[in-house]
Parts: C-alpha cells; sequence; structure tokens
C-alpha cells in the first residue's frame, strides 16, 4: 500500500511541476507583458519601470528560481491591475464556488447513482431507455444553453425564479441544477456500465445461487466493486468544479472563481490568470492523487500489485 | 470497389435514428460550403431601420425567417456563416489532435524508453488539467485570432488518440504482419502509415467521434464566453453569447445557434456510438 502510494505521490508532484513550469513559461513566451498591459505607444520609462517593479528585466532562468522561491513562500504573485495578491482574490472568491459546487456535487450523486444502478438492473426497460436518452442528451446540451434555456422558463417566462445575481437562496437554485444534470448524466451511464460489467461476472450468480436475498447480491457483492471506475469519474468531477463553475458562474453572473478567471483572462491580468492556473491544476492532481488513494482503499487488489498496475 | 447493391443494404441496415442523424451532418456540411450561396443576406449586412424582427412565424415576415438580430442582421444569414466557421474549427481541430496523438502514439511505441516515458508524462499533464482552463490561459496570454484559436483546439483530446495509438502500436508491432513487413525492407514510416494505421484504424476512429462533439461545446462555450471566435467573424456560441443580452425581447437570437449546437453534437454523438459498436471488436 505504501509503495502504491508513494508511486502515486511522485507522478502527482512530477504532473504538478510540469504545470508550474507550463505557467511560468507560456507567461514569459508571449513576449513583454509591460506591453499588453500598458498600451504600446506609453512612455519607454515608464514601460522600463514597469518591467522593473515586476522583475522581467531579469535573465529568464532567474525569473523562473524567484517565481519558484516565492511560490514555496506562498507568494502567488500580485494581479497586474490593481496589484492585490493574486492568492487573496481567488480565496475572496471561493466561498461563492463552493456555495453552487458542493449542492451541485450532492444532487449529481444523488440522481446519478442510484439512477445508474436503476438502469443496470432493469436493463432495457423504459428506465433503462429513458435513462440513455437523458444521459446522452447530457452530453450534448452545453451548460450555458442549458442555463439560459432555464432561465428563459423559469425567469422570464414563469417569473418564478431570478435570473442571475448572487442575493438570495432563491439565487442558487437553477446554477445549481445547470451544474449538475450534466454531471449527474454521466455519473449515471457510468454506474450503468459499471454496474452492468459486475452483474455479468460468476460471483453474482454464485451470490445468488448460494441462496442470497437478491438486494443483498446488488448491495454487497454488486455494488462495492462497481464503486471502483464511478470512483474515478467523481474524482474527476471534484476536480473539474472549476471548469464547470467558469461558464455557468457567467451565465448567471455568479461572483466566484470562474467568472473571476473569465474576466482576467479577458482583461489579460496575466498574473491572476497564472495563479488560477496553478491553483486549479493543484486542485486537480490532488482530487486525482486522493482518488488514487481511495483506489487502493476500496480494492485490495490495486493496493497490492502496485508494480503490475504501472505497467 | 464496392458495389451500389453493398451500400443500399448498408443503409438498410443503418436504425431510423443514425440515418436522420447521417443525414443531419450531411445538411450541416453541404450547409458549411454553401454558406455565401444560400444565404439571403451577408452575415455583416446592418439594418437598422429591422432591430429584432420576430421570426415568421411569431409576427416577423418572409424577408427575414428567423428573425433579426439587435443590429438588424438577418439570423438566418447568420446562422449559416456561424455554421461553416463552427465546423471549420471543429473539423479542423479534430484532425490536428488526431494527428497529433497518432504521431505520438506512433513515437512512443517506436521509440521505447525515454522517448515513451515522456509521452506518457505529457499525457498525464494534458490529461490532469481541465481543457477548458488550459485554453483560457493560452488565449489570455497569446491574444487571439482563427489561426491560433484552431491550433490550440487541435489540442484538445490528442492524448486519448494518443494512448490509444501507443497501446495499439506496440501489440501491432508484437504480430506477425508487421515483423514481415520489416524484414521485407520496408522503411518505418511505411510500415506505420500503410500496415499498422490502417490496422488500427477503427479504434482510432472511434476516439475521434468522441472529440469531434466536444471540441463543438468547447469551441461555443469559449465563444460564447466572448473568448473564442472573435467579431465580426460569428460562431454558433458566439450567436449564443451576444444574443444572451437579448433573452427577454428577442429569446430567437440565441435559441436558433443553440438548436444547431445541441443537434449537430447529438448527431455526431449518435453516429459515433454507431460506429463504435460496428467497429470496436472490444466491446463485444
Amino acid at each position: 500500500m505504501l509503495n502504491y502510494l508513494i508511486t502515486r505521490l511522485a507522478r502527482a508532484s512530477l504532473t504538478l511541476f510540469l504545470i508550474l513550469t507550463f505557467s511560468f513559461f507560456i507567461l514569459r513566451m508571449t513576449g513583454d507583458p509591460a506591453m499588453l498591459i500598458m498600451s504600446p505607444d506609453a512612455p519607454p520609462e515608464a514601460l522600463e519601470a514597469f518591467r522593473k517593479g515586476w522583475g522581467l528585466d531579469a535573465p529568464l532562468w532567474d525569473q523562473y528560481l524567484g517565481f519558484l522561491g516565492n511560490l514555496l513562500q506562498g507568494n502567488f504573485g500580485y494581479s497586474m491591475r490593481d496589484k492585490s495578491p493574486a492568492m487573496a482574490l481567488f480565496i475572496s472568491r471561493i466561498p461563492a464556488t463552493l456555495t453552487l459546487a458542493i449542492p451541485a456535487f450532492f444532487v449529481k450523486l444523488i440522481i446519478g447513482i442510484p439512477a445508474g444502478v436503476m438502469a443496470a438492473l432493469y436493463r432495457n426497460s423504459w428506465i433503462d431507455r429513458a435513462l440513455i436518452s437523458l444521459s446522452i442528451a447530457g452530453h450534448t446540451v452545453p451548460s450555458f444553453v442549458l442555463g439560459l434555456v432555464l432561465v428563459l422558463i423559469f425567469s422570464v417566462s414563469l417569473g418564478w425564479l431570478p435570473s442571475g445575481g448572487d442575493s438570495s437562496l432563491k439565487h442558487i437554485i437553477l446554477p445549481v441544477i445547470t451544474l449538475s444534470l450534466g454531471g449527474a448524466a454521466v455519473l449515471a451511464r457510468f454506474t450503468r456500465s459499471a454496474m452492468l460489467e459486475v452483474m455479468g461476472q460468476p460471483y453474482i450468480r454464485t451470490a445468488s445461487a448460494k441462496g442470497l436475498k437478491w438486494h443483498m447480491v446488488v448491495k454487497h457483492h454488486a455494488m462495492p466493486n462497481a464503486a471502483i471506475p464511478t470512483l474515478t469519474v467523481i474524482g474527476f468531477m471534484v476536480g473539474s468544479l472549476i471548469a464547470g463553475a467558469v461558464v455557468v458562474e457567467s451565465v448567471f453572473s455568479w461572483p466566484g472563481v470562474g467568472r473571476l478567471l473569465v474576466t482576467s483572462v479577458a482583461n489579460r491580468d496575466l498574473a491572476v490568470v497564472q495563479s488560477l492556473l496553478l491553483l486549479v491544476g493543484t486542485t486537480m492532481v490532488c482530487s486525482n492523487l486522493l482518488v488514487d488513494a481511495l483506489y487502493g482503499w476500496v480494492d485490495p487488489r490495486v493496493r497490492n500489485s502496485s508494480s503490475q498496475a504501472e505497467k | 470497389m464496392k458495389t451500389f447493391k453493398f451500400w443500399r443494404s448498408e443503409i438498410n441496415a443503418l436504425p431510423l435514428l443514425v440515418l436522420i442523424c447521417l443525414t443531419w451532418l450531411v445538411g450541416m456540411v453541404v450547409v458549411a460550403f454553401t454558406a455565401d450561396l444560400i444565404a439571403p443576406y451577408a452575415y455583416t449586412k446592418l439594418n437598422l431601420s429591422e432591430r429584432l424582427l420576430p421570426p415568421i412565424f411569431f409576427g416577423g415576415n418572409m424577408d427575414h425567417l428567423l428573425g433579426t438580430d439587435e443590429l438588424g442582421r438577418d439570423v438566418l444569414s447568420r446562422l449559416l456563416y456561424s455554421i461553416r466557421i463552427s465546423l471549420l474549427v471543429a473539423f479542423s481541430s479534430t484532425l490536428i489532435s488526431a494527428a497529433l496523438g497518432i504521431g505520438m502514439g506512433f513515437l512512443a511505441a517506436h521509440f521505447r524508453g525515454w522517448v515513451e516515458q515522456l509521452v506518457l508524462v505529457l499525457v498525464d499533464f494534458q490529461a490532469s488539467m481541465p481543457f477548458m482552463i488550459i485554453a483560457l490561459a493560452v488565449l489570455a496570454f497569446f491574444g487571439n485570432t482563427l489561426l491560433l484559436f484552431i491550433a490550440l483546439m487541435g489540442f484538445y483530446g490528442w492524448e486519448r488518440a494518443a494512448r490509444i495509438a501507443r497501446g495499439l502500436t506496440i501489440a501491432a508491432n508484437e504480430q506477425g504482419y508487421a515483423a514481415a513487413v520489416y524484414d521485407l525492407g520496408a522503411s518505418p514510416w511505411r510500415v506505420y502509415l500503410k500496415h499498422i494505421l490502417p490496422n488500427i484504424a477503427s479504434t482510432l476512429i472511434v476516439s475521434i467521434t468522441l472529440t469531434f462533439p466536444e471540441v463543438i461545446l468547447l469551441e461555443s462555450g469559449l465563444s460564447f464566453l466572448g473568448l473564442g471566435v472573435q467579431p465580426p467573424m460569428t460562431s454558433l456560441g458566439n450567436m449564443v453569447g451576444y444574443g444572451r443580452e437579448y433573452l427577454q425581447s428577442a429569446p430567437w437570437i440565441l435559441l436558433a445557434p443553440s438548436f444547431f449546437i445541441v443537434v449537430t453534437t447529438f448527431s455526431v454523438s449518435m453516429v459515433g456510438d454507431w460506429l463504435r459498436d460496428r467497429l470496436d471488436p472490444t466491446l463485444n
């Protein structure tokens, strides 16, 4: 188990390092941030002062090492627009994002997993067919279209719910639905195929042949084994929370991290984008690592055969 | 050459839904190629006296079948051009992504050793970052032109193709036929492109049919945010993004392109699913 975790940890650190380097060099490769932030016809002294101020006149390696050093001290850089620390900006937006993301995550689980299990247990029934159609729809309807259609129905036509903003509990209903439906569909589809695969195994037949009640077979033999592939998807969902929030927060004018990212990109506030890139990458890597650790806990085979699993 | 009769029987064997989806896709491609011939107006033509006209059955007139937008531009014409741009981006990007992925997969399988490890690390990196975030970062730093945008989208999904190509190529190299062609004196290029590629193509095509609709969605999402295709050019997501301001007064501006995004991605997914059932032996 320890071995398994160590290889995973090494891999995660390598990925993290790549993300760091990527986010540093992509910023520096684009030429001169001074030109981007200030207008190109700004006086040369001002440009020079800007470069000095941001340390852009040092050699690239120097800058890179400085950048890594700052990160180690928890300094993620400053917004090039209003000079506030990028990390503080990010943290100030997290609660808003989580207000949407946590309920959406649970809605996904509560809808997705039971729906997938039911569809697999009643394969080819109307439940199954309805679920498959819905999950294809979940794949093909982009979240901004879903969000806008919901606004059109529930805000514009019926007037039941607000179309954007964050001032009351009512405001979170539409964004949460928008965020969760697509994910629930994906989760249901994965759960279904994982369950179907497990249900075809000989040990299920054995379990029911020895006279075990059907719901016991499902609960104790099928579901734990189907949990493994499903975990991967759930882990990915945790990691891609912010990516999902990008579009939905923009649709509903929700002041979260996703919207911060979009406005920073539009304003070309490079330092903020860079630190968001880092932080999102770190979240992704950590949640993948967590899922790997959970794997080892759920599935003893993974834990004991880590050397083979690497191949 | 396959005979006419063969194709007849192939078409008869198609499920109705898949047939409808295929027809839709063919229609979209035709529209993309002929947009400037069939569009009733130029997509940039303003007519400020006819702003926000509703579509024909909702109080509009024959001149503007799908109504007009906030600047009096014909929604139908803009839609046709948007389909052209969106399909252009999606097709080119998917091709780039497939070529990149297959190339990297071949490299990894051919050289093994540290080249393979490097490719795998890159695959890991790409898979561990949500592409939306990478795309946003790159767009922030490099600015945006159509060519750059297509190139950027071309990085979407390459890791999936690379993984598949690598695995299948390693397996193929161990089979007799590749070794036989090598022994006949063929160059690696010839072996990979003329012998191995056709043999592993079916699984790769399946992965490409997964990438294609996702690229359409990604493109429309970014354009919706105003960070993808830039005006005066227009794309489906772009139309939805600008139409959003008129959600209350003129919902048709965004509903028309939304409908086309959904039906097109749906069609590609259905055709892709069907192809997967036909082509991918590992699923049987």
